[in-house]
């Protein structure tokens, strides 16, 4: 079956200037994802994984070279233009959640929509429950974030990138704080929102991750070394099942 | 986003550092309480000087002796003060075709004796109806008759301040005799009390007595007239009078186009539009010194909004990653801004006003002012325009700051 491209990326160069040396974060990277994959980004520290995720999620543009994301064309776009891609066709989860303090999840996983003048008070609301009882925290709508776990805060911030239904999910090393249990509970919940027929771009470091995920791509000092797909992917319930529970 | 979750987030980012944002506040409060505490007196002085001239015929004119001081060239001669003489009080009298009312005034010390009790006084010489044109009013008894002018007869009208002085309580001064100056003088009438004016001066501590007699036997040397009072038909004809009495006098003392006047001729109407003017300028400058308190007070949020924008930078990352334009930014921090010194500015409305109406309740309760200190409604609008002015002045900066941090930078930022 031919699904529609969600990414295209030609040719993408991003160099930095640090005082008079010119750092080339990415070297010319090309390929494209299409709906429903689910695709890890892999690599040495310093490859560029960060790099690339920050221009897929239109926070940076790329020096040269073309990307396309839901068919728009994005280099060219403005700064708001841009901020606006972002809050409809986006979600980010960051490996330090950066949920809003003293907020409840509610509140917390609201935020996208409070920047789309579209969705009134109600929609936004009723999207925000959604959401959270879709990542299993129907339960904890009105806590705090300094009142949650790092796996919940975790919940949270992939609530907030569902939200907004967007057309792909980027996640920066979004196990990264948690220890290994944990870290399989979100994995099982991405297979699940995967399952579901969601685009996901995840960036780890760990080989093991993976292997749950349909394709992945290795970066190494900024070019694109292998690009994979996985014919035997595992089911992270069955390893989350073999795990131990921890003893109280 | 929308206004109304813009003043949610700001409202949240205040109540998030009760005491750091009272303090920000704090300038601002001070700021506008003082200047609308100095509005408020400079109103209050104003309108009470406007209400002690009110008594007064609006349309008198005062006759004075001497040239225009402001545009005398030269010293102040002795003789310029003795330039009215009978001779001219007579030909206005005679001629003059506007006005309603005409008396000399002479003054005189007055030193005052009745049985034990003594008191020095001004004695003011005049006729029976300077009265009406000073908006004083004969209580008790009568003013003096023309007939008792034209005898230079020893009879006078006394303030509520001297029978206070000189008589018990409850004791009818008239028919009494005092002596003023140690001359024998019937007392006739009792004036209504004005109480004290806007300097704290009694306006009742005064003798009025016919003019002739200050002449004849208290100053016997004086042959010049200290004023003319008059008061125009209406207030309409104030300038027709002016005018009027002004030809009278210089065709009087034969001054020639272009010679220098040794007389003056003013309306209340003059004075009361140079008090307004002086009290107005007044007002401004003690407003202005107490602006500069609201200057240092915007100095505050415009710093406060800095370590605002510092300690959420991750925050401001995190608003820009799911989609908040610059735009967005700028208005949250912008209002976050407006909100502190408009607060400010409302709790300093209530704080100035508060005072101003404490001190005046004080002044009438307690001592005999009627100091008429009072807040005018565009004081209070004056004060929010301000501070949202300083609000929006002060947060630019700090909020452009924010708006212009790169997301990535930001969402790193520890
Ligand atoms: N803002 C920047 N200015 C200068 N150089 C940068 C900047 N951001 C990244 N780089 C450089 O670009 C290269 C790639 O960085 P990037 O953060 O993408 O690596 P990464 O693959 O995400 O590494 P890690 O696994 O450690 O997160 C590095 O050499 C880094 O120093
Ligand atoms: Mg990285």
């Amino acid at each position: 079956m031919a699904q529609k491209p969600v990414i295209e990326l030609e040719g993408i160069r991003r160099d930095f200037i640090v005082g008079s040396e010119t750092v080339h974060a990415l070297r010319g990277v090309s390929f494209t994802i299409h709906e429903g994959e689910f695709v890890t980004i892999m690599g040495t520290s310093g490859s560029g994984k960060s790099t690339l995720l920050n221009i897929l999620g239109c926070l940076d543009t790329p020096t040269s070279g073309e990307y396309r994301l839901d068919g728009t064309p994005v280099r060219t776009m403005s700064k708001t233009q841009r901020a606006v891609l972002r809050n409809r066709k986006i979600g980010f989860v960051f490996q330090s959640y950066n949920l809003l303090a003293k907020t409840t999840a509610v509140e917390n996983v609201e935020l996208p929509l409070m920047y789309n003048s579209a969705i009134g008070a109600r929609e936004r609301r009723d999207r925000a429950v959604t959401a959270l009882q879709r990542v299993g925290l129907g339960d904890r709508l009105n806590h705090k974030s300094n009142q949650m776990s790092g796996g919940q805060m975790q919940r949270v911030a992939i609530a907030r990138a569902l939200v907004n239904d967007p057309a792909v999910i980027l996640a920066d090393e979004a196990t990264g704080n948690l220890d290994t249990r944990t870290s399989f509970e979100i994995l099982v919940l991405f297979q699940q929102l995967h399952a579901e027929g969601r685009t996901i771009i995840f960036v780890t470091h760990n080989p093991e991750i993976a292997q749950y995920s349909t394709r992945t791509i290795t970066l190494s000092d900024g070019k694109l070394r292998e690009d994979r797909v996985n014919t035997n992917i595992l089911d992270a319930t069955v390893k989350l099942a073999s795990l131990p529970v921890e003893e109280e | 986003m929308n206004i109304t979750n813009l003043f949610k987030i700001a409202m949240k980012a205040i109540g998030a550092n009760k005491m750091r944002s009272f303090l920000t506040m704090l300038g601002i409060i001070i700021g506008v309480s003082s200047v609308i505490i100095m509005l408020a007196l400079g109103h209050g002085a104003k309108e009470t000087i406007k209400q002690d001239i009110q008594e007064t015929d609006p349309g008198t004119i005062m006759i004075i002796p001497g040239p225009d001081y402001e545009t005398l060239e030269g010293d102040w001669l002795p003789e310029y003060s003795q330039t009215l003489k009978p001779a001219d009080y007579q030909s206005i009298l005679e001629q003059n075709k506007y006005l309603k009312s005409l008396s000399p005034m002479v003054f005189s010390d007055g030193q005052l004796v009745c049985g034990n009790n003594n008191h020095s006084t001004t004695v003011y010489g005049v006729n029976d109806q300077y009265p009406a044109i000073s908006g004083q009013v004969v209580e008790k008894g009568s003013i003096f008759t023309e007939e008792e002018i034209h005898s230079s007869a020893k009879v006078c009208v006394i303030g509520k301040s001297i029978v206070d002085k000189l008589y018990d309580k409850d004791a009818d001064p008239i028919g009494t005799v005092i002596r003023i100056n140690n001359i024998p003088v019937a007392v006739v009438g009792v004036l209504k009390s004005k109480g004290k004016d806007i300097t704290g001066r009694d306006q009742d501590d005064l003798v009025l007595m016919p003019y002739t007699t200050v002449m004849k036997r208290m100053n016997p040397w004086q042959n010049y007239y200290n004023m003319i009072y008059a008061t125009a038909e209406n207030e309409k004809m104030i300038d027709l009078a002016m005018k009027d009495v002004t030809e009278i006098l210089r065709a009087n003392h034969k001054i020639k186009e272009g010679d220098m006047q040794d007389f003056n001729v003013r309306s209340l109407e003059q004075a009361v539009s140079m008090v307004d003017s002086v009290m107005g300028a007044l007002t401004l400058l003690l407003s202005c010194i107490a602006g500069i308190s609201l200057l240092v007070g915007g100095i505050g949020i415009m710093n406060i909004m800095y370590v605002s924008v510092t300690e959420r930078t991750r925050e401001i990352g995190l608003r820009m990653s799911v989609g908040a334009r610059t735009r967005d930014i700028m208005n949250q921090f912008l209002i976050e801004a407006i909100l502190i010194s408009v607060t400010g500015g409302l709790i300093g409305v209530l704080i100035g006003a508060s005072i101003a109406y404490f001190a005046r309740f004080i002044l009438m309760n307690f001592t005999e002012h009627h100091f008429l200190i009072a807040v005018e409604p565009w004081t209070v609008l004056l004060a929010f325009a301000i501070c949202t002015i300083t609000g929006v002045f002060f947060g630019w900066y700090p909020a452009k700051k924010a708006a212009n941090l790169d997301p990535i930078d930001a969402l790193r930022y520890e």
